[in-house]
């Protein structure tokens, strides 16, 4: 299928398609998750920064999708990819549609999510592609601002009081299967990265690592080793919560399908 | 959002045992429309007034959340699921500079936030009624936050200094709200017959809660009389609904949708729009609580509280933890 040289950025390429999809869908599904924070955080300065990390996921995701769409060639939009795919066309990692659980839970996938986001996004911004490097440096300002966020309420809680440590302890351990994910490389990313379109996720690995070290040390957190990866959202294979918040997304536009809004 | 008092018992007059002197110049530089500062002197009625209604309209754009916030997940596109995103989270920016101003008057926010939870605090009425539809969040920008700018512009000139600034912002955001309200209503009801429909039934059902917003008639509003002398009010309430429905019944008109009010009618006379009677029952029924999703609202914001408590605990404990290592670094 997809060849190295056919990656360059070039209008009905498969796997630059594909890998748009991933990188929007990422940012799209945790929006949605975040949004349902939006009116019962814990104060109302972490309402106000959980609906900003929210809305600018969203513009993340629609610089991307209408990209996507562009580069599929099909006549499809960021609207049109975001509310009228099903559950296996979804290309996101499978942690960004875990569930928020409690605020520890909800940091600990924005941690890990955020953190890996900036090492890609740094790549990214220096994409063969230009139209995706403008997207990723734009996008990249914010992401520094939503790991940093992230890394400080790890810190906060994990070193807060014996009840926030053991419920960052909970929400982490929640998360740590779908980590191995965030680094997968598969045929798409391989023939993405050899275009220079992005850096390969496996080469962002050790700078996780030594960001999680570091983080963990300052919140008095205990590193183990990670457990068995699940695996299969690039795919398309999903976790049973995904199929409830597309129908939560999807709703509107499924139901009235001739209307716009 | 919301700013009308909705204590019906009136204020304590002011206590004898303030000193006249101060009174009297307090008063003449209300009168010159003046602002009054935090470290200035105030009567202890001005100021229990001012918590009471900045942290009334506090609590009300932290409740408005709620409403709106149940469409966020569900916004039709890309693009209103940002902007609704970002509307909520301007309510609750308003939120925080209106407990920060209340905060100026020596009252904790942790204070005002109990009082609401224990029902002591009242918000507005209007947070308590359901969004069915995703016209709803159109019928709000439109009606309601159409209505808290009738209600706020001439606060902008209250007395109180912080409150008075806070509203300038808080102005300036909300009309931004009622502009994106508006536009998703002409989007429904230019639309398909379904849209159009759920456009009239969001008015028909958002209608009489939004000139129920500017609180009780005037003659049954005892405390306007002593707001409007301190400048803390700055028009009745009934002067203020008047104005609302001027203005909102040509927009009704333009989108082709009808006011759910049958003895609506133009006075070429007096130039206004005179309207049917309010069902002040319901009101009065809605300010004790008793309104469709008072109790769903209220659960709501206990449950975030609560649940919340912990990560303000910790919070502190670190910052207190951090505090203390820098202070032996010292």
């Amino acid at each position: 299928m997809t060849t190295a040289s056919s990656s360059t950025g070039h209008r009905s390429d498969p796997a630059l398609f594909d890998y748009l999809l991933r990188l929007g869908d990422d940012s799209l599904i945790l929006a949605q998750r975040l949004s349902e924070w939006c009116g019962h955080a814990p104060m109302i300065e972490v309402d106000l920064s959980i609906s900003n990390v929210a809305l600018d996921l969203v513009g993340q995701a629609t610089l991307l999708l209408d990209y996507a769409g562009e580069v599929e060639g099909k006549g499809r939009d960021g609207d049109k990819l975001a509310f009228h795919r099903d559950a296996l066309r979804f290309r996101n990692c499978l942690l960004v549609e875990q569930p928020n659980g409690d605020f520890g839970q909800t940091m600990a996938r924005q941690y890990l999510f955020s953190t890996c986001q900036r090492l890609l996004f740094r790549g990214l911004a220096q994409s063969t592609d230009a139209r995706l490097a403008g997207i990723a440096a734009k996008a990249l300002k914010e992401i520094e601002y939503h790991a940093d966020w992230s890394a400080e309420w790890v810190v906060r809680l994990g070193d807060g009081t014996p009840e926030s440590r053991e419920r960052m302890i909970n929400g982490f351990a929640w998360m740590w299967r779908f980590v191995d994910e965030l680094f997968q490389v598969d045929e798409i990313d391989a023939a993405i990265a050899k275009a220079g379109i992005a850096p390969a996720r496996d080469s962002l690995r050790a700078a996780f690592n030594a960001e999680l070290k570091k983080t963990f040390e300052a919140a008095t957190l205990p590193l183990a080793p990670l457990p068995a990866a699940i695996l299969g959202g690039r795919k398309g294979h999903h976790s049973e919560h995904l199929g409830h918040l597309l129908a939560a997304m999807q709703f509107l536009p499924r139901a009235y399908p001739g209307a716009t809004w | 959002m919301y700013t009308t008092e909705l204590q019906k018992h009136p204020s304590k007059p002011v206590a004898a045992t303030e000193p006249q002197e101060l009174i009297d110049a307090f008063e003449a530089r209300v009168a010159a429309d003046e602002f009054i500062e935090p470290k200035d002197w105030m009567p202890a009625a001005y100021r229990r007034t001012l918590v009471r209604q900045i942290s009334q309209h506090a609590h009300s754009e932290i409740v408005g959340m709620l409403p709106e916030g149940n469409w966020i997940s569900r916004a039709p596109s890309l693009r209103r699921k940002a902007v609704l995103l970002a509307k909520v989270q301007d309510e609750g920016g308003h939120g925080l500079y209106l407990y920060a101003a209340a905060e100026t008057l020596g009252t904790a926010r942790e204070e005002m936030i109990e009082a609401l939870h224990t029902g002591k605090a009242k918000y507005s009425t209007i947070f308590n009624y359901p969004t069915l539809t995703w016209a709803d969040i159109g019928a709000i920008g439109w009606l309601v936050d159409g209505a808290a700018i009738m209600n706020q512009v001439p606060l902008q000139r209250t007395s109180y200094g912080p409150y008075a600034r806070a509203m300038v912002r808080v102005c300036k955001e909300e009309s931004f709200h009622q502009r994106q309200g508006y536009e998703i209503m002409m989007c429904m009801a230019n639309g398909t017959p379904e849209q159009k429909e759920m456009a009239q039934d969001a008015l028909n059902r958002w209608w009489w809660p939004s000139l129920m917003m500017f609180g009780p008639p005037d003659d049954e509003s005892p405390n306007t009389a002593q707001s409007m002398r301190w400048r803390i009010k700055r028009d009745t309430n009934d002067e203020l609904r008047q104005h609302f429905v001027d203005v909102t019944v040509p927009q009704a008109e333009f989108l082709g949708l009808t006011v759910p009010d049958p003895k609506l009618k133009f006075n070429d006379k007096t130039g206004h729009y005179e309207f049917g009677e309010i069902d002040w029952s319901e009101f009065w029924n809605v300010v004790k609580g008793e309104g469709p999703v008072a109790k769903e609202r209220m659960h709501d914001r206990v449950k975030a509280w609560d649940e919340g408590a912990w990560v303000r605990d910790a919070a502190a404990a670190h910052a207190a933890k951090q505090h203390g290592a820098r202070q032996a670094a010292e």
